[in-house]
């Protein structure tokens, strides 16, 4: 059979792929030894973009960068040291501000990750602000980083936790949406591209329905960030998070974006250092935004690097990422079509983020994810920290391809043999 | 492939069990029966025990469950070699007599799969033998 006229990529992949050593990586020999070695001798095929990213060099770099030459705490020496890491760690928030639409670093607050922006609004604000009568309107397809914390500040402080039903198709039925939004809403929380279903949700018209109940929306960014380009002050959101191990950034950072004047009421989550002004034996006062927010010795390298990875990113262009990705998950979707017990959730091919989720007839998820691991196929099997929607999808778990800048077709071909490989082996 | 090897750990004695489970259903004469499950693969098992007159031997051995093909043919293959062993005999088994069972190298991210039936059937006697008595389903420990 010819193989059919493809589409040129929207960006030049094997120019990008250079950039990531990691992906010249062998796998399938012993996995207590970290590393590549000889008994490592396939070939890593890395679909697991969505839990987490790989790292170009430029980022690895600005991270060695940083301990090599100008390692030193912020905020507090006057050496030069400390000066110099103090204006990279300050400007990277003003980069993100600037990559996401914020009004300034004032808005742009650095936690560990997704969930911990999740659980700061939700202790500062949430146990403060919700009693008796509020409620808190989710979707059925929150990933537990939302799911389970606004769940336990609901048990905490009696305010109700409702869910916006999720539709046959994956999409969010927005009739029930705001059927469920009224004026006892005080918060909403969204996730803004489902990592299960691969869901675009409307989180502007989300954010119109919730304001106009007086309340206030929260937008987990942390699959859209990473893969198209987002403006929180266009979508309206009060807070928004994202994490930068999923966007070529390191681990142990995260961003919570807030508006200004919200944050601004808000009481602090952590107590300690860098977020006091004054302090005596009786009381204290916070530093300003978002420092009030930034207790302790904060993520300074992984900060700096977050700016190197929103640079390669914006060097590439966020339009052009998405579109890369969306020619990959059509193709993906397209591929694994072809086969009649292969079951994909979500929304069709040509509508959705870029990811995969699926299950193959007769094979457990953890089964089949084995075999692509033997194919050195790398996915993610599980629940994917969504398993109430996994419960109402009727599965205990699936296989989820996801993908990134560096990801071509042809390693969608080695996922789709691999899966034909298992089909077969079950059969 | 090595340790992670998906298709070594479906040769095919595995896929044989699973597609084909031995002694599959309950048992009415049970001399006790126990459930678990690993929350990891979301794989349930239940074991049916009957022993003979001695209280000692086991005679015959029924699981029914849900899950993994690891899961499901290491429950199937243990209900087999079960047959005319102690109890004292079952509650020795450990992890490496599973593996040996199976004949593969199980991932280490798949052992608990490979062991539940093993530790539902150990639990189970346990219980009956009242060494333990306040364990409603056995969960796969880390
Ligand atoms: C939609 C969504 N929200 C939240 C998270 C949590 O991110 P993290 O584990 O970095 O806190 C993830 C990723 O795991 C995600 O996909």
């Amino acid at each position: 059979m010819e193989a059919p006229e493809q589409e040129p990529y929207p960006l030049d992949v094997e120019a990008v792929r250079g950039d990531f050593p990691i992906l010249q990586r062998k796998v399938g020999g012993d996995v207590t030894i970290p590393g590549e070695d000889e008994a490592d001798t396939e070939p890593l095929v890395y679909l697991d973009n969505a839990a987490t990213s790989h790292t170009p060099e430029p980022v690895v770099d600005a991270i060695a960068d940083y301990y090599r030459s100008y390692n030193s705490n912020v905020h507090r020496g006057i050496h030069h040291l400390s000066q110099e890491a103090s204006i990279a760690y300050e400007n990277a928030h003003d980069r993100v501000a600037e990559f996401v639409g914020a009004a300034g670093r004032e808005e742009v607050v650095f936690t560990k990750n997704t969930t911990e922006a999740e659980n700061l609004v939700a202790y500062a604000w949430g146990l403060n602000e919700l009693g008796p009568g509020d409620n808190v309107v989710l979707t059925e397809m929150e990933h537990h980083a939302s799911l389970v914390t606004w769940q336990q500040i609901g048990k905490r402080t009696g305010a109700e936790v409702r869910f916006v039903r999720v539709d046959e198709d994956g999409r969010l039925d927005m009739d029930h949406a705001r059927e469920l939004i009224d004026d006892d809403t005080a918060m909403a929380s969204v996730v803004h591209v489902s990592n299960t279903l691969g869901t675009v949700n409307p989180v502007g018209e989300l954010a119109d329905i919730v304001h106009d109940h007086g309340g206030l929306i929260f937008v987990d960014g942390a699959q859209s960030v990473p893969h198209m380009p987002v403006d929180v002050g266009e979508m309206d959101a009060d807070f928004f998070a994202f994490s930068g191990h999923k966007m070529c950034g390191p681990t142990g950072i995260g961003v919570l974006y807030g508006k200004e004047h919200v944050l601004e009421e808000m009481e602090p989550y952590l107590y300690g250092g860098e977020m006091i002004r004054k302090v005596t034996f009786e009381d204290s006062q916070w530093e300003d935004l978002p420092w009030k927010f930034e207790a302790g010795t904060p993520v300074i390298a992984q900060g700096i690097a977050l700016h190197a990875a929103i640079d390669y990113l914006e060097e590439l262009g966020m339009e052009t990422v998405h579109a890369h990705e969306g020619v990959l998950a059509e193709y993906a979707y397209d591929r694994l079509t072809e086969y009649d017990d292969v079951d994909i959730y979500g929304p069709p091919g040509d509508d959705r983020a870029g990811l995969v989720a699926f299950n193959v007839d007769g094979v457990h998820a953890h089964d089949l994810s084995s075999i692509l691991n033997d194919h050195a196929v790398a996915v993610r099997a599980g629940d994917h920290c969504t398993q109430p929607l996994h419960d109402k999808l009727g599965v205990a778990a699936s296989a989820r391809a996801s993908f990134y800048v560096y990801n071509t077709r042809e390693e969608i071909d080695t996922l789709v043999e691999a899966v034909d490989d298992a089909r077969q082996l079950f059969a | 492939m090595g340790i992670g090897g998906g298709s070594d750990m479906y040769r095919q004695q595995i896929l044989d069990h699973y597609k084909n489970p031995r002694n599959h259903g309950t048992l009415d004469d049970a001399t006790f029966s126990h459930s678990g499950e690993n929350p990891s693969c979301g794989d349930t098992i239940r074991v049916d025990v009957r022993l003979e007159d001695d209280g000692e031997t086991i005679d015959y051995v029924a699981f029914s469950g849900d899950g993994c093909a690891i899961s499901q043919a290491s429950a199937s293959m243990l209900s087999e070699r079960l047959r005319g062993m102690t109890l004292d005999e079952l509650a020795a088994m450990d992890t490496d007599d599973v593996t040996e069972m199976l004949g593969v190298d199980i991932s280490p991210m798949r052992i608990k799969c490979a062991v539940l039936a093993r530790q539902v059937a150990q639990d189970g006697a346990k219980l009956h033998e009242g060494e333990i008595d306040d364990l409603d389903v056995t969960i796969t420990e880390d």
